[in-house]
């Protein structure tokens, strides 16, 4: 009930600054610099083909690929931090500062590196992407209770069990928490990568049209990366009510 | 009652000249805890502890579940020095400590788990004694789903799972309200006289103590050279009812008057 007023609400919401977007756009009226939402909304059917068949794919593949290597390197980094205190004094701090670098700056050097192929921009979203999956995953693998563990202990549990059976189910739910944070950071690394060199790609397109002055379709690309941003976000929310079931029924 | 028998029971546990202290940092020896203990506690037993906080109630039980190892002396269970005795003997901890991701049935299992037991297997063992211990139809809730007094019971329904016939209880009820306290009691009572195990019960509660147990074990200022026994002069069964015997009430004061001193001392 009063989840569905909230959404309720937040539509409302929605709704009203639309409106008002719309009514300003017209007052203007200068639509290659505001271009008002139904005619964004116009422009996407039009270009509908290119977009969905020839762009979307690109930038899509870019951002599952820099996902998947965010969270396999993330994981993998933070469980190794969590054994080896050694690995933990050398690497937390490189990987805090790491995300003192600007790396949007960085990334015309990334561009040099790989040229315009899909490395230059997945290289880009791994970098916004493993820190927030890394950090969340590791303080989750310290979270587990020190009560729990030497409770296992006295149950005769090795190393090996009090870290599938106690220390994974407490990151859990950190790692979705990063993981969450992660999906949408990964469309903003993608449609960066793609603004610095590109041959396809929603980013790319977008930035294609600003410069021809043609406000409507440099907004119809960014329409759908966000829509690509909602929906991984929802996936996995799906998926941690799933595998979190225990907690859902609190 | 159980004075003449003693003798011919087996010892379960038993301490020979225990020493222990904790480190600090530079490993530098602080005040011991236990100083040169002997002690022996006999088959199918029920022992309490009292003290105040801080007496090293919970370093007894840590040395007995080997997590801590004596600095001197030996600890034998069952009639053997034990240097490892982690797994060997089963705890249960003040907090019911369930494992939040884990049902009811999946939490009582554990100690079957780790001990490499089929997963299917050992949940198939534990469903029927979930019954037994009041919980059917709540096997595959979750902790959180259940009241104090029911989790407290799937805490020792998976220590008495250890496979032990040794189960330390640290003031497994002191979370619970006054009446769920009494009726746990009770339940204790009849299932540790099913289970034929040897149970040693801390607590603060003197009638808690006098209600449970064949004999008390005063602990006192620290170091704790000599346990300072008490003999609870009272059959089986009881009732809460027993407690209310002159002696019993005279008995209960001294123990009161012994660690209001320990607490002022």
């Amino acid at each position: 009930m009063n989840n569905r007023k909230g959404s309720l609400s937040a539509g409302l919401f929605i709704l009203a600054f639309l409106i008002i977007w719309e009514a300003a756009a017209r007052a203007v009226n200068m639509i290659f610099i505001l271009p008002p939402p139904t005619g964004i909304i116009e422009k996407l059917w039009e270009l509908k083909g290119p977009l969905l068949i020839e762009h979307l794919p690109v930038t899509l593949s870019t951002i599952i690929i820099g996902l998947v290597i965010s969270i396999l390197l993330g994981v993998g980094i933070a469980v190794w931090m969590s054994v080896s205190p050694s690995a933990e004094k050398a690497i937390y701090p490189i990987i805090i500062s790491s995300q003192m670098i600007p790396i949007i700056a960085l990334a015309p050097i990334f561009v040099l590196w790989f040229g315009y192929s899909i490395w230059s921009k997945v290289v880009v979203t791994v970098l916004i992407t493993f820190f927030p999956i890394t950090v969340n995953t590791y303080d989750g693998l310290r979270s587990g209770s020190q009560e729990l563990k030497e409770l296992m202990l006295t149950m005769g549990a090795g190393k090996k069990e009090i870290f599938f059976k106690l220390l994974v189910p407490s990151a859990l739910p950190h790692f979705y928490s990063g993981l969450k944070v992660a999906v949408t950071l990964s469309v903003i690394g993608a449609a960066i990568g793609e603004w610095l060199g590109a041959q396809a790609g929603l980013g790319y397109f977008s930035r294609r049209m600003m410069t021809q002055f043609d406000g409507a379709a440099v907004f119809a690309p960014i329409v759908l990366l966000s829509l690509i941003g909602i929906i991984l976000f929802v996936i996995v929310k799906w998926i941690e009510n799933k595998s979190l079931k225990w907690r859902k029924s609190s | 009652m159980s004075k003449c028998g003693q003798e011919k029971r087996k010892k379960v546990l038993e301490f020979q000249n225990v020493t222990f202290s904790y480190k600090d940092k530079q490993q530098t020896e602080s005040t011991p805890i236990l100083q040169r203990v002997n002690t022996a506690i006999y088959e199918r037993e029920f022992i309490t502890i009292i003290g105040a906080s801080g007496s090293g109630k919970s370093t007894l039980f840590r040395l007995i579940t080997g997590l801590e190892n004596p600095d001197e002396g030996h600890i034998l269970l069952n009639g053997e020095a034990e240097e490892h005795r982690l797994g060997k003997v089963g705890y249960m901890p003040q907090q019911d400590l369930l494992l939040p991701w884990r049902t009811i049935q999946e939490n009582a299992a554990l100690p079957i788990e780790l001990k490499r037991v089929r997963k299917e297997e050992a949940y198939k063992r534990v469903l029927p004694l979930l019954e037994e211990f009041g919980l059917e139809g709540m096997e595959n809730r979750f902790p959180h789903e259940l009241s104090g007094g029911m989790r407290q019971r799937v805490s020792f329904l998976r220590a008495t799972l250890s496979g032990s016939n040794i189960l330390l209880l640290d003031e497994p009820f002191s979370a619970l309200d006054a009446i769920t306290r009494l009726s746990m009691q009770e339940w204790l009572m009849e299932q540790w006289e099913k289970q034929k195990t040897t149970v040693v019960f801390i607590t603060h509660d003197v009638n808690e103590a006098l209600f449970l147990s064949d004999r008390i074990f005063v602990f006192g200022e620290k170091p704790i050279r000599t346990l300072q026994e008490v003999d609870v002069p009272l059959g089986r069964p009881r009732s809460l009812k027993d407690l209310n015997q002159p002696s019993l009430i005279e008995l209960k004061d001294q123990l009161l008057e012994q660690l209001r001193g320990k607490v002022m001392g």
